[in-house]
């Protein structure tokens, strides 16, 4: 590991000066960097200590949800509002990583998270755009069985890890950035971005920036919601393909819903089409269901070994629906 | 040029001061600094838990945190649970239930137990299961450290059984 210098920082104006320093990272639970430098993906100059900022609170206000960038996973999901009033954020956070790690990991860091395609993060280097641009994609013609089925790219087919990301999408929550230039918002449909011919810009977060805060609609009526996560242990996995459902009801019959699918893209994937195509289904009915949302996989493009997405995904949406 | 840095930290209940190199993580710190060999580098990325440390009384993973980030910090390893010579009840259950083969993954499995029971987190046995997770034994000796957890739990008031 190369060596750095290390900075605590207290005041989040100082913080972004900090990072428009050249090689600089930001370091808050570590779950993921540590990994970065042990790994070599990442060997900055500085290192700038941000848990000090005074951005860990979780706030319930009539607008909706303002959860701080170093909120702990643990605490986030333990908060009484969460638990009650957002069941699909809550379970989102508890069914990744393990207790210890969501003791440590914070909801800005969870977004920020890179992705676990074994060819990025392989001991030997291999072809990866993401490390290395221009370097070619050892896994679009390699072990295809965990990579995307929706929107990948000839220079990277990986998909984004993380479970939360899925839950915001499905929430339709906001990324709240900060930057020299100010504050930014981004929907968090949009914050991950898809890998194009540009697979080494992960987010649209810039180059010092920091993710203040994440921000969750009131209107969103996630009341009735769940997420769904299909993976190879029951516990202490990455999803193979899951599921992030909210749900509006009038009796057995679905008024609203919205969909967003883990595991199979570079971002959380909305089910727009799906999502207009339940409405006035009744929720019971599941081969209406199941029909209305393989019609929203026309844009589906399975590699050799991940067709079997295209079936789990379409049934892991119906269940969301169903259980939310 | 050196840039450790000052780290004051009160493990199992002492404070020490040492200065760390930054790329240190807590893991090395307290067993290669410390003395404290307890606490065990297993993957040493974060998947197996045989790591698993209190810091200000929640477990983490020391293998994943950076000894300069827990300047001002708590820290309990597996030494620092018994008290007078006498061993934690979940040290007692784990011997009692023999709930380990080779031991490696035991002092995180013992610490990750007291957070487990401290959290209410060991009400069932499949709950048990669920946030023992993040504990990988490679003996497989999981039936008996459930077992374990529950009857720590049990006598420390942390289940419902």
């Amino acid at each position: 590991m190369r060596t750095f210098s290390y900075h605590r920082v207290s005041d989040v104006d100082v913080a972004l000066a900090a990072l428009r320093q050249p090689e600089t990272q930001a370091i808050a639970g570590g779950t993921e960097l540590v990994n970065w430098l042990k790994e070599g993906i990442e060997a900055p100059a500085r290192l700038v200590d941000i848990t000090g900022l005074p951005l860990a609170g979780v706030e319930s206000t009539p607008d909706g949800l303002r959860i701080g960038a170093l909120a702990r996973m643990s605490d986030v999901a333990a908060h009484p509002v969460v638990r009650d009033r957002y069941p699909v954020l809550a379970q989102s956070l508890l069914r990744a990583a393990s207790a210890q790690l969501r003791n440590m990991a914070t909801i800005g860091g969870n977004l920020l998270q890179r992705t676990r395609c074994p060819y990025f993060r392989a001991d030997t280097a291999l072809p990866c755009n993401k490390r290395v641009p221009g370097s070619g994609c050892a896994a679009r013609h390699g072990d295809t069985s965990a990579q995307a089925i929706f929107g990948w790219s000839e220079h990277c087919v990986a998909t984004h890890p993380s479970d939360l990301a899925v839950a915001l999408a499905a929430l339709d929550a906001t990324i709240v950035v900060r930057g020299e230039a100010g504050e930014r918002r981004i929907p968090a449909t949009e914050f991950h971005r898809l890998p194009g011919d540009e697979p080494e810009r992960h987010t649209e977060l810039r180059a010092g920036e920091l993710i203040t805060a994440v921000e969750v609609p009131a209107e969103s009526g996630a009341e009735h919601s769940h997420y769904l996560k299909v993976r190879e242990r029951v516990s202490y996995e990455f999803a193979v393909v899951s599921a992030a459902a909210v749900v509006q009801l009038s009796g057995t019959t679905i008024t609203g819903a919205r969909l967003a699918l883990g595991g199979v893209a570079h971002r959380p994937w909305r089910l727009g089409g799906a999502e207009q195509a339940v409405v006035g289904l009744s929720v019971s009915d599941r081969p209406a269901l199941l029909a209305a949302v393989a019609a929203d996989f026309g844009d589906a493009r399975p590699l050799p070994g991940n067709e079997y997405k295209i079936t789990l995904a379409q049934r892991a949406a119906v269940r969301a629906l169903q259980a939310a | 040029m050196s840039n450790h840095v000052a780290v004051t930290v009160r493990v199992n209940g002492v404070d020490r001061e040492i200065e760390v190199d930054p790329r240190a993580t807590l893991t090395e710190t307290l067993r290669d600094r410390l003395g404290l060999t307890g606490t065990k580098k297993g993957c040493d990325r974060g998947e197996c838990g045989a790591c698993t440390v209190l810091v200000n009384g929640r477990r983490v993973l020391s293998c994943m945190t950076l000894a300069v980030t827990a300047h001002g910090a708590e820290v309990t390893t597996v030494e620092g649970l018994s008290s007078g010579g006498e061993l934690h009840p979940v040290q007692r259950a784990f011997l009692e239930n023999d709930a380990f083969q080779c031991g490696f993954c035991t002092p995180g499995q013992v610490m990750s137990a007291v957070a487990c029971i401290a959290e209410g987190h060991a009400t069932s046995d499949d709950e048990i299961r669920e946030w023992m997770s993040g504990n990988i034994c490679r003996c497989a000796a999981y039936p008996q450290i459930v077992a374990s957890v529950a009857k720590a739990a049990a006598e420390l008031g942390g289940a419902a059984r």
